[in-house]
């Protein structure tokens, strides 16, 4: 189905009920479609009990929309089996019971290797690792540009190599990780690899399978459904093999006063009470985003993130940071203005009802290797326009002149 | 210029450029530099204290024009004050921003900070400079003095 950008906007309530407003903060969070608030609001208000306890009808209908939202997910990733779909709070969460659950079998001397360019959710678990482990943690370089330098792979990726976990897509660049070449030189060893998604799944539908990939995390909040609910999505048979990271109720096979056996994954992995009307909510904009003309709104994505590269190498004083644009690029924009700090600069956009984030975006390793502690950035979505990009470019004229 | 509605009063920007303080002190009795993590913001601040008083005050401040107008404020007011002087101001500057009571006494141009009430993000900006400039004279009031700069995280605020 394809839709008009003009109506997209209007799907999102906030959006809707703002049209003044330029929103352009989606790396940080995308707004929440209609019809993923309308699914919580309908669970809520209808089938709101907790889930795998109880025999009542209502208990029962409530079972019945969370374990369909785990089979949405299950399609929204091409995934094999619902069984393979953990929901969790958010992609954090994911990445840490990765590198609790699978980090466990880990030992000193094995190796997991990051990118300079990952979010510090999918940094600091692993240094973590190491802490308690005595792993290797080593760490792919990146170009001036900011994209991951694959010529260091051979010496990284090597026999002692157990994981590979990197960013799909930069939240600071928009550069696309080349996820090929990872799995490839991951097979050559023996070693897993790790998708953090976060950035990557509000611009489409993903296939794991094809992808070759055995770990997918990625946030609710990132992809036009609620906050409060993400997903881990593993391959089967690892799922099985691995031990528990939180525990409590709903995650056992059995316990007794001396010993307690784990149920199956994914339950096993959802200790406690799982985030249930958030789950069916994002189900609900998982269902929405597979409806989608997906090359029509990656065409309309790149004209408007070319738009705005364009406008910005206009400004005086401002650099760029990332790659080129005739590199593949998600919608994210990041640039400095000399003089200018980021939190000065969003402040003055905010007057003029631009919404923008500025600082280290949580990827410290990698501002540094861009040469800067801070930057603003714009991140664009499906229901962004060319009236988004033209006020952020009139807002920067009044950035400077605000603040010279 | 700007109206009074504006965030970035003349005076902020005026007092960021000026930068009154920025340097470093060759002997210093205090010292602490202060992070604000969510944005990067970074306040060294260095004080040499005798007979309780604040005799030499220097900062290195990498930050918004708040964060800089407010360490340059310190630089140009700072010296002369004992601890409890400044820990009542710090104070006041804070209940300014939060509960609009009017600027420190003493500190007039302070008062270039009262439309940042309306915008809570930022208080921490305004207050990182106190903050490092009260753990410095802290850190001045410890036996056996002569600490380097130590690495802290400012709270939430």
């Amino acid at each position: 189905m394809s839709m008009a950008p003009a109506s997209l906007r209007d799907e999102f309530p906030l959006l809707a009920a703002t049209p003044q407003l330029h929103y352009l903060d989606s790396a940080a969070t995308s707004q929440i479609h209609r019809l993923a608030l309308d699914a919580v609001v309908r669970h809520e208000t209808t089938r709101r009990a907790n889930v795998s306890r109880g025999t009542y009808r209502l208990a029962e209908a409530a079972d019945l929309a969370y374990e369909q939202a785990r089979q949405t997910a299950a399609r929204f990733l091409n995934a094999t089996s619902a069984d393979e779909v953990i929901f969790t709070s958010g992609a954090t969460a994911s990445l840490n019971l990765v590198a609790h659950s699978f980090g466990s079998a880990l030992k000193a001397g094995d190796r997991v290797v990051i990118s300079v360019a990952e979010h510090h959710s999918n940094f600091v678990p692993w240094q973590m690792l190491r802490e308690r482990t005595g792993i290797e943690l080593a760490v792919i370089p990146v170009t001036a540009s900011g994209q991951l330098d694959l010529t260091s792979l051979p010496e990284l990726i090597d026999s002692r190599c157990r994981l590979v976990a990197v960013t799909q897509c930069s939240n600071v660049t928009g550069a696309w990780t080349d996820v090929a070449t990872l799995v490839a030189a991951a097979r050559k060893v023996g070693a897993k690899v790790l998708l953090d998604g976060a950035q990557a799944v509000q611009h489409g539908p993903q296939n794991v399978r094809a992808l070759g990939i055995d770990f997918y995390a990625f946030s609710g909040h990132k992809c036009f459904g609620p906050g409060g609910v993400g997903v881990l999505w593993g391959r089967g048979e690892l799922l099985a093999a691995m031990p528990p990271f939180l525990t409590g109720g709903g995650m056992i096979g059995e316990v007794t006063a001396e010993a307690t056996t784990w149920a199956a994954p994914p339950q096993r992995f959802e200790a406690g009470t799982p985030p249930i009307a958030q789950a069916v909510g994002l189900a609900a904009a998982l269902e929405w985003m597979m409806s989608l003309d997906w090359p029509q709104i990656h065409a309309r994505e790149a004209r408007l993130c070319e738009l705005l590269i364009e406008g910005l190498r206009r400004v005086p004083g401002l650099r760029l940071l990332g790659p080129e644009a005739s590199a593949r690029l998600a919608p994210i924009v990041s640039f400095e203005i000399a003089g200018l700090h980021p939190h000065d600069i969003c402040q003055v956009l905010d007057a003029h009802q631009l919404a923008l984030r500025g600082g280290h975006h949580c990827a410290q390793p990698l501002m540094a290797a861009l040469g800067a502690e801070v930057c603003t950035r714009a991140s664009i979505a499906l229901y962004n326009d060319e009236a988004d990009i033209e006020a952020l470019l009139d807002g920067l004229d009044f950035v400077l002149r605000e603040l010279a | 210029m700007n109206d009074s509605n504006s965030l970035y009063q003349d005076a902020i920007k005026q007092f960021a450029q000026a930068a009154h303080g920025h340097g470093h002190l060759a002997e210093a009795s205090g010292d602490a530099k202060l992070d604000n993590p969510l944005c990067g913001d970074r306040v060294r601040v260095q004080v040499d204290v005798a007979s309780g008083r604040i005799m030499a005050v220097a900062h290195e401040t990498k930050g918004c024009l708040l964060c800089r107008a407010a360490a340059s404020a310190i630089g140009a007011r700072a010296v002369g004050q004992d601890e409890a002087g400044i820990e009542a101001v710090a104070d006041s500057l804070e209940s300014m921003l939060k509960n609009g009571a009017p600027a420190p006494a003493g500190w007039p141009e302070l008062s270039m900070f009262e439309p940042a009430r309306n915008f809570p993000s930022r208080h921490r900006c305004v207050l990182l400079p106190f903050r490092a400039l009260m753990a410095a004279l802290r850190n001045s009031s410890l036996p056996h003095r002569k600490v380097g700069a130590g690495d802290t995280a400012m709270p939430s605020t």
